[in-house]
């Protein structure tokens, strides 16, 4: 077997695992958390009796262990159950929030990635000089605000100051595409601060590192522009760091922009989520959890096999 | 000159002079153009205008909430329920009864049988017609405990129920003159079949119809061409969108997103007012915010400490700084001004430093720390209270500290376990009600213990006068009561703080049964 197809099976076994116990941990964590469902669903109005009927028709006086091989099982065959609060189908539901949720995400990639990368690759060509620094100042403020911080920033900004984008971007089915960019534009100029500055110090790290190398000498020597020894000699030769950076912020954009969705009331996973957790409802927290899980785990052997291929040392090993 | 500006007047109120030729014309009868444009904004706000999609901002939506009016419990719900349901009887701003489904009421001398008479030619948006069946179906469907209805505690007072044609006859355990009141209450919405099929159908006889409903994000309603009062339902579609976070909220309203909100943050209300193109609203309601005292367990079974406490609390400082002003101080009963029968002549309880400590040393109270359980989840603000409290309190020699709880499982931990605690109350339509629910010694939700035979007495004796000189009486008696012997501190009413586009919302009247005009306003405003 090619060296490479042995480690992308080795690799996706092992987050299996990883997922499998994952699981068991948030079950764990949900089960360790004070008060039940019934409670909480039933709040200040509980009754003994209200919650004991609740209870046992939500199956909540069965042992926890199994709960959980019964919640797993039905995982396997792709059902996630229904939700305790409100009986909806957890799958369905989860459907339309994840899509929300990757459109977010993907939206502010598509500007915070390439963005990064250009940026890095400025500072440092400029090294040390005006754009270096300016770059760096800009993007290390953006990300040392927190994110509520930054989104209450533009949403006085642009919404009360100079009105052109609304403070709520929800986005409903049978949106237009165009008028869904301009409802998460708030959303995605925040994510966008956030995620930049992690990324782009790493390019311009990366890049330095590789620029004390011979051979970028010898390209100097050959004349070449600075920006294309840069773009064609030392990038490529830095991308395996960027890529798991990129990876790790790519991963960020999904599972943890809570804050910035209950902010401008983003009606994506995270809200889904923290809405399910005050109520104590089990399957769908389990649910989110591992679908959280699966993004991390799947987009971190993505970058780890992107890293290899791009690293010759690493594809044909001694 | 005044005759032609009422000509004026009535001119624009009709819709048959624009503002340009309204000031114009005057101005030059010597108005001045500030006074002419107020004065056309006003005329034109009073005509009920049809048509436009009106958009509200809510706080208080989850996406674990369903369509079920039994199991709502949070504003979006209820102002969805509202919109797409109708009910047998409602509440006028005044505190009066108004009478939808049920057109008429009539009951036996006794208050214990009252039979209603269902209106005719009313349709669910499915086209079929509401009938007395509807009606007691629904009302069974709430007495069921594995339908977990909030209404449970009210509807099961009910023996017997009986529809025969256009009527429907309910007989009482005990004698009641209060149950129009009592069926108000926003979870008795009348579905087809009382929603036994699919209580999620979000079917009803309301002034819309339900179109989409996303649990968390919004509900889409349309007009209900059918609806039986044109008095009702002015926009042609509502869209609710849930809200939770403040700023948002608020940025929304400001940047006109959407036409009204909720739950204006007390802090800001007074800046946001400034603001323009935003109007705040304020309605006296009958919800409060209390500590309470589990008056069977030590220290709290000593009435001396009860009373030290009580008379160690800042109550106008808690209103000014908890609640912004926006807000009543409480007399340590549960009722104010906005119910029916209130004895405004009992004297109202201020702090007295030197009292509260003569009250404390005739305790006996050993001087170890008295611990006040609080969460920021408790009530907006309940920490900030708690610590005024506690400063009060020590200021005038009582021990007492604060114990920061989390808000997770405070309701299941804290509230009904710890006894002492910050917690809330909202209203409820009539004394009655409230004192049922919460401090006959028998109610369920008793979360101060409080048992007192005198009490119990006269509210069942309250209960089933039907002559209201005697009733008051017997109302101020409880209040005494509570307000002298019970474990409850209540140093604030609240108020519900909603926001509206200036200019953009007509109709709006400050409803002091429940927020958002009694969860009314979408379907009862217009737009300008």
């Amino acid at each position: 077997m090619h060296p490479i197809v042995k480690l992308l099976v080795q690799r996706i076994a092992l987050g299996l695992v990883l997922l499998l116990a994952v699981s068991a941990v948030i079950f764990l964590g949900v089960e360790a958390l004070p008060g039940d469902t019934a409670q909480a669903i039933l709040g200040q109005s509980a009754t003994p009796q209200a919650l004991e009927n609740l209870r046992a028709q939500m199956g909540l006086d069965q042992p926890a262990l199994t709960r959980y091989f019964n919640w797993l099982g039905g995982v396997m065959t792709g059902d996630l159950g229904k939700a305790l609060t409100n009986g909806v189908d957890i799958s369905q539901a989860i459907g339309q929030r994840l899509g929300n949720t990757l459109f977010l995400a993907g939206c502010a990639a598509v500007i915070a990635v390439p963005l990064a990368l250009i940026l890095g690759a400025v500072a440092a060509r400029y090294a040390g000089r005006w754009p270096d620094k300016v770059i760096s100042a800009v993007t290390l403020t953006t990300i040392s605000l927190p994110e509520f911080v930054a989104a209450y920033f533009v949403i006085y900004l642009l919404t009360i100051l100079f009105p052109v984008f609304q403070p709520v971007a929800m986005v409903f089915p049978g949106m237009s595409f165009w008028a869904k960019l301009q409802a998460v534009a708030l959303p995605v100029i925040v994510l966008v601060m956030v995620v930049l500055a992690h990324m782009m110090r790493m390019t311009r790290a990366a890049i330095l590192n590789v620029m004390q190398s011979a051979y970028i000498e010898t390209a100097e020597l050959k004349g070449l522009s600075p920006m294309t020894i840069i773009w064609k000699h030392a990038f490529p030769n830095a991308i395996a760091p960027v890529i798991s950076v990129v990876a790790i912020n790519l991963a960020y954009l999904v599972v943890g922009v809570v804050v910035v969705e209950v902010v401008f009331s983003y009606n994506a996973l995270g809200q889904y989520l923290v809405d399910h957790v005050t109520k104590r409802d089990l399957p769908v927290v389990q649910a989110v959890g591992l679908i959280f899980a699966a993004v991390y785990i799947g987009l971190n052997i993505i970058a780890d096999v992107t890293a290899i291929i791009a690293n010759p040392r690493l594809r044909h090993p001694k | 000159m005044t005759e032609k500006l009422d000509w004026m007047v009535a001119r624009a109120r009709q819709g048959k002079m624009t503002r340009r030729e309204f000031v114009g014309r005057t101005t030059a009868m010597g108005v001045s153009a500030a006074l002419a444009s107020a004065l056309y904004t006003k005329a034109a706000h009073a005509e009920v205008k049809k048509g436009g999609t009106m958009r509200v901002g809510l706080a208080g939506g989850e996406s674990t909430n369903t369509l079920d009016p039994a199991l709502a419990a949070s504003v979006v719900p209820q102002v969805g329920n509202a919109s797409w349901g109708e009910q047998l009887v409602d509440m006028n701003p005044d505190g009066t009864i108004d009478f939808r489904i049920g057109e008429e009421v009539s009951s036996s001398p006794d208050s214990k049988v009252w039979t209603f008479k269902i209106r005719q030619g009313v349709t669910f948006s499915d086209g079929k017609p509401v009938t007395a069946e509807d009606v007691l179906a629904t009302f069974k469907r709430h007495t069921d405990e594995n339908a977990q209805s909030g209404a449970l505690g009210i509807v099961k007072g009910i023996s017997d129920m009986k529809a025969e044609g256009d009527k429907l006859t309910l007989t009482l355990d005990q004698p009641s003159a209060d149950l129009p009141y009592l069926l108000t209450d926003y979870h008795l919405i009348i579905q087809p079949g009382g929603g036994y099929d699919n209580p999620n159908a979000g079917v009803g006889a309301g002034p819309y119809i339900l179109e989409t409903f996303e649990p968390g994000v919004r509900y889409v309603l349309k007009k209900n061409p059918n609806y039986w009062d044109d008095s009702i339902g002015h926009a042609d579609s509502i869209e609710i969108l849930s809200i939770n976070d403040n700023t948002a909220r608020t940025a929304a309203l400001q940047s006109g997103q959407v036409h009204m909100m909720n739950r204006i943050d007390p802090k800001i209300a007074q800046l946001l007012a400034n603001a323009p193109g935003v109007e705040v609203r304020r309605a006296v309601g009958r919800g409060h915010y209390v500590f309470i005292m589990h008056v069977d367990k030590a220290p709290f079974d000593n009435n001396d400490l009860r009373m030290a406490l009580k008379l160690a609390v800042k109550r106008e400082e808690m209103v000014e700084k908890v609640l912004g002003g926006l807000g009543s101080v409480g007399n340590d009963f549960p009722i104010n001004a906005a119910y029916p029968l209130f004895d405004d002549t009992i004297p109202q309880r201020e702090y007295d430093a030197a009292a509260a400590k003569a009250a404390y040393d005739k305790s006996g109270h050993d001087g170890s720390p008295i611990i006040l359980r609080t969460a920021p989840g408790a009530f907006p603000g309940a920490v900030d209270a708690a610590n005024l409290f506690a400063a009060s309190a020590q200021a005038a020699g009582i021990p007492l500290q604060i114990q920061l709880e989390p808000d997770d499982g405070y309701w299941s931990n804290v509230w009904n376990v710890q006894p002492f605690c910050a917690s809330y109350w909202g209203g409820r339509p009539t004394q009655d009600t409230m004192y049922s629910t919460a401090y006959l010694s028998t109610a369920e939700w008793n979360d101060t213990k409080f048992n007192n035979a005198k009490f119990d007495e006269l509210l069942l004796a309250a209960r089933a006068e039907l002559d209201e000189t005697k009733r008051k009486a017997d109302y101020s008696a409880m209040a005494h009561i509570v307000r002298d012997e019970g474990g409850l501190i209540l140093p604030m009413f609240n108020e519900f703080v909603a926001g509206i586009r200036a200019n953009e919302i007509g109709g709006w009247i400050d409803d002091p049964n429940a927020e958002m005009m009694n969860y009314r306003a979408p379907s009862k405003c217009w737009l300008v």
